[in-house]
């Protein structure tokens, strides 16, 4: 170790990644991550804290960044407000939550059979399959929405509940993910179970999904926030308005520019935006660690 | 183990010769009925509309007649008499995707390289805070940036201008042509760390350390060739990943200036992107022949963006 110490110190000082103490040579990193990090998140504070602001507030010049009188004005008038086909803001909550925990449930299940047979089974089309899901990674929905439109159609799948939740349930970068994650178990490992009397369901619950919990965790993320923010089957799939969802509700909100609609606008971001953030930190070691396996080969 | 070692061997060996006799076998099958859900879902939501896009792009389709097949005709109407198309929506998409997808991947790499430098827990809340407006949304997304460009004095961006004297009278940032197209970039840039950032840090993080102390031995000089000859290549899956993600989220971002402006077409066409040209055509005049027709286009250009990434960080084989 000595020895190379001084072979080292003729050179330029190797980057320390991940370092476990503060050194001088930091300090240049934070100059510029913090104002970046302040940048990125202050338009959200500000915003949170509209949801707070009496509506003298909103409209002041200059405009306040913190809510000076603190008030749930803005949540009240949101929870009292009905769209204008009479539909309560309670109605959307009601439908969001329920058409993501659907979602993002039944995603969970898809990916996990899924990333299994891809990961653990050998098959014929295997290659070509995977591929295709490798190119649907870079999918881009908004580029097909016509053609998905005509499907929803000819599914009859207008006005119905399933069009919220279909559309989102099968997730190529969940897929992706899960599976690359699942391939760090040993073949053997499943082997030996299945030698043991394991059927496949044992196998995939107790020695599959324990493994790739993190995996699972991050697919989960990534759902909920899709599904949780969508607008596209409210605006597009659906016409009765006690289908929609907080999401819909919210956009509607922001195109109407009255004085009363910015505050509950700010209070409806503040609804949808906690729960994502929320899980994000409560899920974050997991994400980070998926991601370690996340590149593609 | 020597039971279990035989039983594998045999499996493969059945394996292999089933792979010559039969087409499909119980085994394939037992696989596809894992794989059913996913692939029913998989073909009427994407494989199916983008087949049906192909389709469509080459007939004339109002939605209440019966498509007419017209060859041609659309891609060749698309690049010789779509005046919107050649002055504002190719031009724009381009410039949007080099900036937005090319910029914004390599900004999420130095962002990543800085954050993998500093200590674990300082490196967590920064990266938690540059990752949070790519979890917004749309409506969020567009609830902030909207009250920040607000066109009267309330609005945070014309308040300070108007603060620091250097404006008179407020600007109308979202309904005139000047300076939409720059504050699409920057919202779009605000909110494009997501997972491709969060995959470019953990390689980073992941790089082993030895790798870097050898290197400068073997007469590395300075940073730049470090990450050139070390870090990029120890980490290209990953930098493949940001880059398939950056690329996606660069076009899905498509809807920004329509949601800053509340309508599409934006103002003077000076946002208008790709994806908005095909939603005026598909769901505002109902040619829905015609947008399927830029829509290949644009499924074109996303894939040749690929298969640029793809050349730069794929596994040679």
């Amino acid at each position: 170790m000595k020895k190379r110490e001084k072979v080292v110190s003729g050179h330029l000082k190797a980057t320390q990644i991940d370092p476990r103490h503060f050194a001088a040579g930091q300090i240049k990193f934070y100059c510029i991550l913090i104002p970046l990090a302040m940048f990125m998140v202050l338009p959200v504070i500000m915003t949170v804290n509209r949801a707070f602001m009496p509506l003298g507030e909103l409209f002041a010049f200059p405009p306040h960044i913190f809510a000076k009188e603190p008030t749930l004005n803005n949540f009240k008038s949101l929870f009292a407000v009905s769209s204008t086909t009479g539909v309560p803001m309670s109605r959307y909550l009601l439908n969001s939550v329920l058409v993501t925990v659907l979602t993002v449930l039944l995603n969970l299940v898809i990916t996990i059979l899924g990333a299994y047979a891809f990961s653990k089974k050998r098959f014929r089309g295997k290659g070509l399959l995977f591929e295709t899901n490798q190119l649907a990674l870079m999918f881009v929905p908004t580029a097909v929405s016509i053609s998905r439109y005509l499907v929803i159609v000819k599914l009859g799948l207008t006005d119905n509940w399933l069009v919220h939740v279909l559309p989102l349930a099968a997730m190529p970068v969940g897929l992706f993910l899960v599976k690359q994650f699942m391939d760090q178990i040993p073949n053997e490992l499943i082997e030996a179970a299945v030698i043991d009397g394991a059927n496949e369901w044992t196998v995939i619950m107790r020695i599959v999904v324990p493994v790739v919990k993190p995996a699972l965790a991050t697919s989960v993320v990534l759902t909920f926030q899709q599904v949780w923010m969508a607008v596209e089957a409210s605006n597009n799939y659906i016409t009765d308005d006690s289908m929609r969802t907080l999401a819909y509700f919210l956009s509607s909100l922001s195109t109407n520019n009255t004085v009363a609609a910015a505050g509950m606008a700010a209070a409806a971001s503040v609804i949808l935006f906690l729960p994502n953030l929320i899980i994000f930190i409560c899920m974050q070691s997991q994400v980070t660690n998926t991601m370690s396996h996340s590149g593609i080969k | 183990m020597r039971v279990k070692e035989k039983v594998y061997a045999a499996e493969t060996l059945e394996t292999l010769e089933e792979g010559k006799k039969r087409f499909f076998t119980a085994k394939d099958g037992k696989a596809y009925l894992l794989l059913l859900p996913y692939i029913l879902l998989f073909t009427t939501f994407i494989l199916v509309p983008v087949l049906m896009t192909v389709y469509l792009s080459f007939t004339y389709f109002d939605v209440y007649n019966p498509s007419q097949f017209t060859g041609l005709l659309n891609y060749i109407t698309l690049l010789t008499q779509d005046e919107v198309f050649a002055k504002f929506v190719f031009p724009n998409t381009v410039l949007y995707a080099l900036v937005v997808g090319v910029g914004g991947y390599v900004l999420s790499f130095f962002i990543a390289w800085m954050l993998s430098q500093i200590q674990a827990l300082p490196r967590t809340i920064l990266a938690l805070c540059i990752y949070t407006p790519s979890m917004l949304g749309q409506v969020f997304i567009g609830v902030i940036w909207k009250t920040i460009f607000s066109g009267d004095q309330s609005g945070w961006a014309n308040s300070l201008l108007m603060q620091l004297g250097l404006i008179d009278t407020p600007i109308q940032f979202l309904l005139t042509k000047d300076y939409f197209m720059l504050i699409m970039i920057i919202v779009s840039l605000w909110s494009s760390m997501g997972i491709g950032f969060l995959s470019m840090l953990s390689g980073m993080l992941n790089v082993d350390r030895e790798i870097y102390e050898a290197a400068y031995i073997d007469g590395l000089r300075n940073r730049f060739q470090e990450i050139v000859y070390i870090t990029i290549p120890s980490m290209k899956p990953q930098m493949l990943f940001g880059a398939v993600m950056a690329i996606v989220n660069a076009f899905n971002m498509g809807w920004i200036g329509v949601t800053l402006s509340g309508a599409n077409p934006t103002p003077e066409y000076s946002g208008q992107l790709i994806t908005n040209h095909i939603d005026d055509y598909g769901f505002i005049r109902y040619e829905m022949g015609y947008a399927a027709a830029i829509s290949v286009v644009l499924l074109i250009i996303v894939y040749c963006f690929n298969l640029l990434a793809h050349r730069f960080f794929g596994e040679k084989d």
